[in-house]
């Protein structure tokens, strides 16, 4: 059984080495994020004010490609109503075509369309940005190092320049960026939603809000993996149990330890 | 080890089994005659196999629906992670599965250094696994490729671009390899056509590695030649069987905490960045398991001789039965090549630490000496040690605790005669 502790011990150097990939150690703002741990779960009215923000802050600049508007009504999501999901999938013009004349033509959303882009490409989006095109969405926070962490911090992490540092017309500076420049200007400012709850719209809490949100439109299965992981896990440990007891009677026929 | 012939006892059996022998083999299976110490370190044969039949279903089902095209592979991966039906979880497990079975091979590597497992007779059942290790690291890479993320993209261009070191030719294999002046579609389907195919040359390499293993038998821990069957031996079932089932057990337990709760720890963020040619990523990377070989590339100033020292990096191994001089297998009896055992176990753990780091200042003087150190254990340590060496006197048989036992049978036998 020891050699296990040392193989243990060899699996935890291994991922402390691959932690260390992160170019930089900087330390990012916690907050207490209901989606971590065992029993990690997406805070419904979180996810909901998230969207909330996502579609009237972000979504001017940032697309969601991968996400369809009927996922907003999926278990383990926001958990919209399916009627809810679909006044808020017709809210959105939907480019559709071509007819029967050959022509493109605008339709109300519906529930089975991708989130509409805010830009016709990628070039486009870039154009309108100064250069800088704004990263589509659907998966940014696997795709940051830091996670959700990152994304966090980053919103809250405006600040002026410390002195000795210029900046560029259209650059802005924020303490957890890489290299501290960024081309997006604060996007939150405080009450710049208005959330139907009556949550507070601080830029701490908007930016958790959708930071969530985020968490969920990069893994929407995170809830039912969680759930299944625990079984698993007491499964296989149940069985391991059993399987050791086992193994010690079959051995106990000849004098060798096991 | 060919026992007493197996007759089956239906009519049916009997007439099946003259045609072909399955049912001989399964009996030869069954009873294999097994040394009874065996340790945990050895129960990571069982594991390897059941991470390629793992990694052969699991990615089976993936290329159901994956799209092996520039334009659309990275949507088809989130396709599969979002619309297909438990597509996160076949996916999370291939991904890590990978991981896992490269954990399960430098376990299973290390063993055999400790042991002396190579060592003859077993140097076939070595050089095959080397082979196997070999086609293992293109897979995992290839495999790493198909998302199209910004590292597959990009470790493709750097890893590629390594022929272009060859003289003369270079430039034009890595074209050939490419299919294109630039990694791009054609590079894509066929690194997923070879992706597809290594793992079932993997799987026919096993069949010959186990084939080889069970001429000669297990080596042991104390490492000397034992008679089979005889009373240092077990029948494989159910002795071995339930233990390497236990051990694959707890295997899994580590297996299922990754895929379900960490997914993405072993991963790189940058490869859920959609490929782009334009843009550059600060620092390639490999995945964890090629990063020692990563640092022995980079730690040569010479883009050829950085080629030819990461692949004799791995040749060198293929060598091994005949550097190391010591006829003593086991290092339990050698107490001067067990401590090189384990500077070499922390050479290649440093070698992996500096390979993810960037290749400048004091890393690169790590990777450095790291890689100098690597080769003196092989080309001169062992050759060396062999020879020199005061090993300590080893048993004669695994029950018998009496001292005098040989690394050869013949002379065991002549021993065991003699002391009778």
């Amino acid at each position: 059984m020891k050699y296990f502790t040392k193989f243990l011990i060899i699996l935890i150097f291994l991922s402390s080495n691959v932690n260390s990939y992160s170019a930089e150690n900087i330390e990012y703002l916690k907050t207490d994020w209901s989606f971590k741990g065992l029993f990690g779960k997406f805070d419904r009215g979180a996810l909901q004010r998230g969207y909330q923000v996502y579609t009237e802050v972000c979504a001017s600049c940032h697309s969601m490609k991968y996400l369809s508007y009927r996922n907003l009504a999926e278990k383990g999501g926001p958990e919209f109503s399916e009627a809810q999901a679909k006044v808020i999938a017709a809210s959105f013009e939907v480019t559709d075509g071509p007819n029967a004349d050959g022509e493109m033509f605008k339709r109300p959303g519906k529930l089975s369309d991708k989130f509409v882009m805010p830009y016709e490409n990628v070039e486009a989006a870039t154009a309108a940005n100064g250069g800088a095109y704004p990263p589509d969405m659907s998966v940014l926070i696997k795709a940051r190092s830091g996670g959700a962490d990152y994304i966090y911090s980053l919103l809250q992490g405006y600040d002026e320049p410390p002195a000795g540092i210029t900046l560029d017309e259209g650059v802005y500076y924020n303490k957890y960026m890489y290299g501290n420049k960024i081309k997006m200007a604060s996007p939150l400012s405080e009450g710049i939603v208005e959330y139907s709850d009556g949550t507070e719209t601080s830029i701490e809490q908007m930016s958790k809000d959708v930071t969530t949100f985020l968490m969920w439109t990069a893994e929407p299965h995170l809830e039912s993996r969680h759930q299944m992981g625990f079984k698993a896990i007491v499964y296989l440990i149940i069985l391991t149990i059993l399987v050791y007891f086992s193994m010690k009677k079959i051995w106990s026929r000849i004098e060798t330890e096991v | 080890m060919s026992d007493q012939e197996y007759i089956p006892k239906s009519k049916f059996g009997k007439w099946f089994n003259d045609r072909l022998p399955l049912l001989s083999l399964a009996s030869h299976l069954t009873d294999y005659p097994t040394p009874k110490n065996l340790n945990y370190w050895w129960t990571f044969g069982g594991i390897l196999t059941f991470c390629l039949i793992t990694q052969i279903v699991t990615g089976l089902t993936l290329a159901m629906h994956y799209i092996a095209h520039a334009d659309m592979a990275f949507e088809s991966v989130e396709h599969i992670m979002r619309d297909v039906n438990y597509g996160w979880l076949i996916r999370y497990i291939h991904a890590n599965g990978a991981s896992m079975f490269f954990l399960a091979v430098y376990i299973h590597i290390f063993r055999s250094l400790f042991y002396g497992s190579y060592k003859s007779p077993r140097e076939i059942i070595w050089i095959i696994g080397i082979i196997i290790y070999l086609l293992m690291m293109a897979a995992a890479f290839m495999g790493y490729v198909l998302p199209w993320g910004q590292m597959s993209f990009w470790g493709a261009t750097v890893i590629t671009n390594l022929f272009s070191a060859i003289p003369l030719v270079g430039e034009g294999i890595v074209t050939w390899l490419w299919g294109g002046y630039s990694v791009d579609n054609p590079t894509l389907t066929r690194f997923f056509t070879l992706h597809y195919l290594i793992p079932f040359l993997i799987l026919g390499l096993v069949v010959l590695h186990i084939w080889a293993l069970h001429v000669p038998g297990n080596n042991n821990p104390v490492g000397i030649d034992i008679k089979k069957p005889s009373k240092d031996t077990v029948p494989f079932h159910p002795y071995i069987v339930i233990k390497d089932g236990f051990a694959l057990l707890m295997f899994m337990i580590v297996f299922a905490f990754f895929v379900f709760y960490a997914p993405n720890i072993l991963g790189h963020a940058d490869n859920y960045i959609e490929a782009n040619p334009l843009v550059t990523p600060a620092h390639i990377v490999p995945e964890w398991y090629l990063l020692p070989f990563y640092a022995i590339l980079r730690s040569v100033p010479d883009k050829l001789l950085g080629v030819i020292a990461m692949l004799s990096a791995i040749l060198i191994l293929a060598a091994l039965p005949w550097l190391d001089t010591s006829k003593i297998r086991s290092a339990v009896f050698r107490p001067l090549y067990k401590q090189f055992y384990w500077i070499l176990v922390a050479d290649v753990l440093i070698l992996g630490y500096v390979g993810a780091m960037p290749a400048e200042g004091l890393y690169l003087l790590i990777a450095r000496v790291a890689t100098a150190y690597y080769f003196l254990h092989f080309l001169v340590i062992l050759p060396v040690l062999g020879l020199k060496e005061k090993t300590l006197p080893v048993p004669l048989s695994i029950t018998d605790p009496v001292l005098g036992g040989s690394p050869n049978i013949a002379m065991a036998k002549n021993k065991e005669s003699l002391s009778q």
